[in-house]
């Protein structure tokens, strides 16, 4: 459903993505970890092409990210994403940042999407919420309004970037829960995240990512228990050290 | 009449100085100025918008004339601009009324620094509420159209309302071209009158002031009524 093959990418002279080699399979969960600047962001923005690649090709949902002539506006349709800063529309009620877009590019009436709408807030778990701007929500019911807001265009494929970092630790849950929920009900889904709980339970696979190169890539269990490579196994000492303090 | 301040020739002369010789004659003196200063400001909010776009328009072949055009107009004074409007536009078009000649400069100045304020309210809202858009599958047009100009006007109302006012007192240079808005009516009462020059120009600077603030208040009524509660 994803096929990276021989990507590249460059910022300047920077080389973000140096020969991604991935593929991902309709209903699985691909989590993607890695060090800070290692291009995490970058490689799942490409999948909607808010990064263009330079290198190599790119197939998504049957789309050639690497073919000019590509309607990349109906690909993004088929594409929710979600934002480590849940980016919902200010000046829109919870409601309508759901049913812009499925109003506007759908073109579904304005009852329908609202009635479609519900149903995925309740999904979320924030019926209650569907008058209220996004200033009056907590970061954790905005980033569940976020996730109703992408799913609202009936997305083949979900892509989270860091979506609980921003939030604070007792809200992390509830947004984790959406998203299981979402992976068990067979959704494609590419996640970067740092929460390692997640990736073992809802994750098909794991990929670490380092200096733009993917350098691993293994079902969770592995991944965590029998890391192959010292990047790696360094970045989940670290990762797992508070962790452990906290629960002994 | 050795008063220190002669109210009279306010007084008889009220009306002229508000409406000119309407409804018997053309509308005039603060009638005319807020005609003049009401149809180009509206006339220029469009102006500003399309110049505006236009200027960040991602074809070069849009982008450099525009910018050029409006980098001209900016860099000419506004004066100037009316005398063009006033002997250009009858020459090209054929007879068009003085008022509709200022009407136009006022509007083709105004949209110009207009412009500039349309341009950096697009580009204050933030990038990742451009990316929540278009990753929605929206278009450039229906981002710009339902989340970048709502959320940018209602930022770009301040800078509005200065150009605006900056608008009101610049209709006093039509004066020049003979249009008989308050400065001009004003001019023509004194030298009628010769003797109080003091009293009627500290009676249109006060009508000047009050037009303004009447707008700064207008304006400021209408920021609130926009505000929605800033997110984050
Ligand atoms: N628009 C850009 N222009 C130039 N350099 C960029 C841009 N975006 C990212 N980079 C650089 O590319 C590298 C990879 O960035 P990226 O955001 O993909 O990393 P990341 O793995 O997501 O990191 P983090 O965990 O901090 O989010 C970084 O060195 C970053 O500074
Ligand atoms: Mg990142």
């Amino acid at each position: 459903m994803i096929v990276f093959k021989g990507v590249h990418k460059w910022f300047k002279t920077l080389h973000v993505l140096n020969d991604i080699n991935l593929h991902v399979t309709p209903g699985e969960v691909l989590v993607v970890c890695g060090p800070s600047g290692s291009g995490k962001s970058t490689l799942i923005r490409t999948i909607n092409q808010l990064e263009p690649i330079n290198e190599g090709s790119l197939i998504v949902d049957g789309y050639d990210l690497s073919d000019k002539k590509t309607d990349i506006n109906k690909l993004r349709a088929e594409v929710g994403f979600v934002f480590q800063q849940f980016n919902l529309y200010p000046h829109l009620s919870v409601i309508s940042n759901i049913t812009l877009a499925p109003t506007k590019i759908r073109n579904i009436s304005k009852k329908e999407a609202e009635e479609q709408a519900m149903v995925l807030l309740t999904r979320v778990g924030l019926s209650e919420k569907r008058d209220a701007y996004p200033s009056q929500l907590s970061g954790g019911q905005q980033q569940r309004v976020a996730i109703a807001r992408a799913l609202a265009m009936k997305p083949r494929i979900m892509l989270f970037d860091e979506p609980t970092s921003a939030l604070d630790p007792e809200m992390i849950g509830e947004v984790l829960a959406v998203m299981k929920d979402l992976a068990l009900s067979g959704m494609t889904m590419v996640v970067v995240t740092h929460e390692m709980g997640f990736a073992r339970e809802v994750a098909h696979r794991v990929a670490f990512m380092a200096d733009g190169i993917v350098l691993e890539e293994a079902h969770p269990e592995d991944f965590f228990m029998r890391p192959q490579h010292e990047r790696a196994k360094q970045f989940l000492r670290q990762l797992l050290t508070p962790m452990q303090a906290e629960c002994p | 009449m050795d008063q220190f301040f002669n109210i009279s020739v306010i007084t008889d002369n009220f009306t002229y100085f508000m409406i000119g010789r309407f409804p018997h004659g053309p509308l005039g003196g603060v009638g005319l100025t807020l005609y003049l200063a009401v149809v180009s400001c509206i006339l220029s909010f469009f102006g500003g918008m399309f110049l505006g776009l236009l200027s960040i328009s991602r074809f070069a072949i849009v982008r450099y004339p525009t910018l050029g055009f409006i980098n001209l107009v900016r860099g000419m004074p506004l004066l100037m601009v009316i005398f063009w409007m006033y002997f250009l536009m009858p020459a090209l078009f054929g007879k068009i009324a003085e008022n509709n000649t200022v009407i136009m400069a006022l509007t083709l100045f105004t949209s110009a620094y207009m412009s500039r304020i349309v341009v950096a309210g697009i580009e204050g809202i933030p990038k990742g509420q451009t990316e929540a858009a278009i990753s929605t599958g929206l278009t450039s047009w229906q981002l710009m159209l339902y989340i970048v100009l709502p959320q940018g006007l209602r930022n770009m109302i301040p800078s509005f309302v200065n150009q605006f006012v900056s608008l009101i007192k610049d209709t006093s240079l039509a004066f020049i071209v003979g249009v008989s808005e308050l400065t001009h009516v004003a001019t023509q009462i004194n030298n009628r009158t010769m003797a109080f020059p003091t009293e009627i120009f500290i009676f249109i600077a006060v009508i000047y002031f009050i037009l303004c603030y009447a707008f700064t208040s207008l304006s400021r009524w209408l920021e609130q009524r926009l505000t929605w509660v800033k997110a984050i």
